[in-house]
């Protein structure tokens, strides 16, 4: 009987490298591009990532999250994707300072449900809460406090990281800083980050005290950011795309009210059943949508104590709404332009204009001056706006290029997370640093992103 | 139920289901082979509320092991009310007909250690009078199938055992409950195409706590299908049984 208890542990080994046996497809959150991967792993542990990265031939895998990277950047096409999202377990959380260790799976969602009640929040979110903590680093995501707080990479304490050359490696501000700079909006590609220390930041209530002003022009958001990024702690605008270079559109901000309200009701997450035909999505559904959205939020702008979900989370309340762009998925467009180049802003809105594209939901918000670490991290000073586009081929490429031109221009970026189609030249215009992030790749790393944008 | 005794704290669906727990503040003492991955399951119940978490490694499927472990659980977690099995292994059927080593392996882990370590939990809730003995077998117990019946027997051989043991231990008001999951998706399963009938490991779980919970449930199916699907299998005469390829 001597070789009963080692043989399951052979099965471990076997189940941990292998890979799964005929897996779902695999999507990003536009579900554009679609990506035919070789073989997807599931881990479920963090001791099976040095194996799996220690066999992996070189350029071969990439970590994948919760899959809300909207273009290519969480697919590698043709190669493997390593599913983390199974690594979500919490590992310490100090309930007097505020810092939570876990596995870098775990969903900011699971973080505010445990951290809410405690008092704690996310220093930075999103605006989803149904993103990895490993993503919200690899991309160095920001929300709407960034005039206040900056990117998510500014409120680490440490990293472990996963390299196919170096084994599982601690980095932190002060330690291994080099590593660390560069896997803050690394996307996923110097290592697997297995886990991360987060300051939460105390909160006195799970509210916001929220207000909702209308605005006509570029000048009068810019007028309300000016005023409210003083006293808000988070702000950001929708605009109606379809009210031409002059927008109309909805300035929002709030602060965090006290008081806690532990019986109010959970959301019931409505889901959609299928993706939606073409037709809903044509310019004069997308404008009555965006009208109908004005009009009704511009009924009173009183403030109103809200819950946390509705105020940052709006859209995961349909728990899969990118659907609702049916089969040709989407694109996300998301630029940032300094602010002294406001007429780029407006050619911007202009062209989508004038191509009768129009967004469902155009978000404008005034980034700080906060710095990031992150090496490749995006945000930056100035105004970024954020625009949905469904699909329809060519057309939609064809615009997004001449915004590129126009955000290029006026030193401008666009943003890797929520890209599928900018090309080399605007990748390297925007991040200037890329040539020194080279050298922290993990060589067994590689994303269809990162092929497209340096391909020479 | 405010204390478990969960045997197989690392398997997936034990680990949900441990969630679950942890959520309504339980305190539980969690056993598994693999003293670090033990310790971040562990960690991860702390911070999600569970009141009291206690850790123990050892290798269950050897029943050298089993004495020390029960000595441990009653000196440490002595006013345990529920034990929940939740350990077992698939190896592939493939490799399993043809070799006598890796069958044994089967039984012994699946049938065997499980029956063996049962026994000594029953003696002693039995000399308390209260508690409950939780199990998770399979509905590959139900009927034997050429496609996994290695497995199955050892699952079989303790849905019987589990009947005797319920029906011995009814008379000290100790509740044995049987659990038979359909096919979950967890790292078990990983080497199998995971189709349409595979349950998430979340969902099982709910309905495992819920027939914990729930002090008079002796069998349950998860996902409950699985009660029909197997009524209907069952129902097949064995001439054309041995001619499907399920």
């Amino acid at each position: 009987m001597t070789t009963v208890s080692s043989v399951p542990r052979e099965v471990d080994r076997i189940a941990a490298i292998r890979p799964l046996e005929r897996p779902p497809e695999y999507f990003s959150w536009g579900r554009y591009p679609r990506a035919q991967h070789d073989s997807i792993f599931k881990a479920y542990w963090t001791d099976q990532l040095e194996p799996i990265l220690a066999a992996a031939r070189p350029e071969s895998c990439l970590p994948f999250g919760l899959g809300r990277s909207y273009g290519d950047s969480c697919l590698n096409s043709g190669r493997s994707l390593i599913d983390c999202s199974r690594l979500d377990r919490m590992l310490s959380f100090d309930r007097e300072t505020g810092r939570l260790w876990c596995e870098a799976g775990v969903s900011l969602a699971e973080i505010l449900r445990v951290a809410v009640p405690a008092g704690w929040f996310l220093p930075v979110t999103p605006g989803t809460q149904f993103v990895t903590l490993g993503g919200a680093i690899a991309n160095d995501v920001h929300g709407k406090n960034h005039h206040r707080a900056g990117t998510f990479g500014l409120h680490l304490a440490k990293l472990h990281v996963c390299r196919s050359d170096a084994g599982v490696v601690e980095c932190s501000p002060w330690e291994n800083t080099d590593l660390f700079c560069a896997t803050v909006g690394g996307l996923g590609l110097t290592g697997v980050i297995l886990a991360a220390e987060i300051q939460l930041k105390p909160i006195q209530g799970d509210e916001i005290e929220a207000e909702a002003i209308p605005f006509q022009s570029i000048a009068g958001f810019q007028a309300l950011a000016e005023e409210s990024d003083k006293t808000f702690e988070y702000t950001v605008a929708w605009i109606d795309t379809f009210s031409g270079e002059q927008p109309r559109g909805i300035f929002y901000r709030g602060n965090h009210a006290a008081g806690f309200h532990p019986d109010r009701k959970k959301r019931s997450g409505v889901k959609v059943p299928f993706a939606a035909p073409d037709f809903l999505l044509n310019r004069y559904g997308l404008k009555l949508f965006n009208s109908t959205y004005h009009w009704w939020k511009s009924r009173r702008s009183a403030a109103s104590n809200v819950s946390v979900d509705s105020f940052f989370y709006p859209l995961d309340a349909i728990r899969n709404w990118n659907l609702l762009y049916g089969s040709r998925g989407f694109l996300q467009y998301q630029c940032v332009i300094p602010e002294s180049r406001c007429d780029a802003l407006q050619e911007i809105l202009a062209g989508i204009n004038r191509d009768g594209m129009g967004s469902f939901l155009a978000v404008l918000k005034r980034f700080g001056s906060v710095r990031s670490p992150g090496m490749m991290s995006f945000p930056r000073p100035g105004l970024t706006l954020a625009l949905d586009l469904p699909m329809r081929g060519d057309n939609t490429l064809r615009l997004l290029d001449q915004l590129d031109e126009i955000v290029v221009q006026a030193g401008g970026a666009v943003y890797p997370a929520k890209d599928a189609r900018m090309s080399p030249e605007t990748f390297a215009a925007s991040f200037p640093a890329a040539s020194e992030f080279r050298r922290f790749l993990d060589p067994a790393l590689s994303s269809s992103f990162w092929r497209r944008v340096t391909r020479s | 139920m405010e204390k478990i005794v969960i045997l197989g704290a690392t398997s997936e669906i034990a680990q949900q289901t441990q969630r679950l727990l942890a959520g309504q503040q339980k305190e539980m003492l969690l056993v598994a082979r693999s003293a670090d991955r033990l310790q971040s399951v562990a960690a991860d119940l702390r911070v999600r509320g569970a009141k009291q978490v206690i850790e123990y490694a050892c290798d269950l499927a050897d029943v050298s092991q089993h004495a020390d472990l029960v000595s441990f659980v009653l000196q440490h977690f002595p006013e345990f009310d529920t034990v929940l099995l939740a350990y077992g292994t698939l190896l592939p059927q493939e490799k399993c007909r043809h070799s006598v080593e890796l069958s044994l392996s089967e039984w012994q882990t699946n049938f065997t250690s499980a029956a063996a370590l049962l026994t000594l939990f029953a003696d002693v809730l039995e000399q308390r009078g209260a508690g409950c003995i939780a199990v998770i077998t399979s509905v590959a117990g139900d009927r034997g199938r050429s496609s996994n019946y290695v497995y199955g027997a050892a699952k079989a051989g303790l849905n019987a055992f589990l009947q005797g043991l319920r029906g011995r231990l009814h008379r000290s008001k100790v509740r044995v409950l049987t659990i038979k999951p359909g096919p979950v998706k967890t790292p078990m399963t990983s080497d199998m195409p995971q189709g349409g009938l595979f349950a998430d490991p979340v969902d099982v779980a709910a309905d495992i706590c819920g027939a914990l919970e729930n002090g008079r449930k002796e069998m349950i199916y998860t996902p409950a299908r699985w009660r029909y699907i197997m009524g209907a299998i069952n129902l097949v005469p064995e001439k054309i049984f041995k001619r499907l390829s399920i």
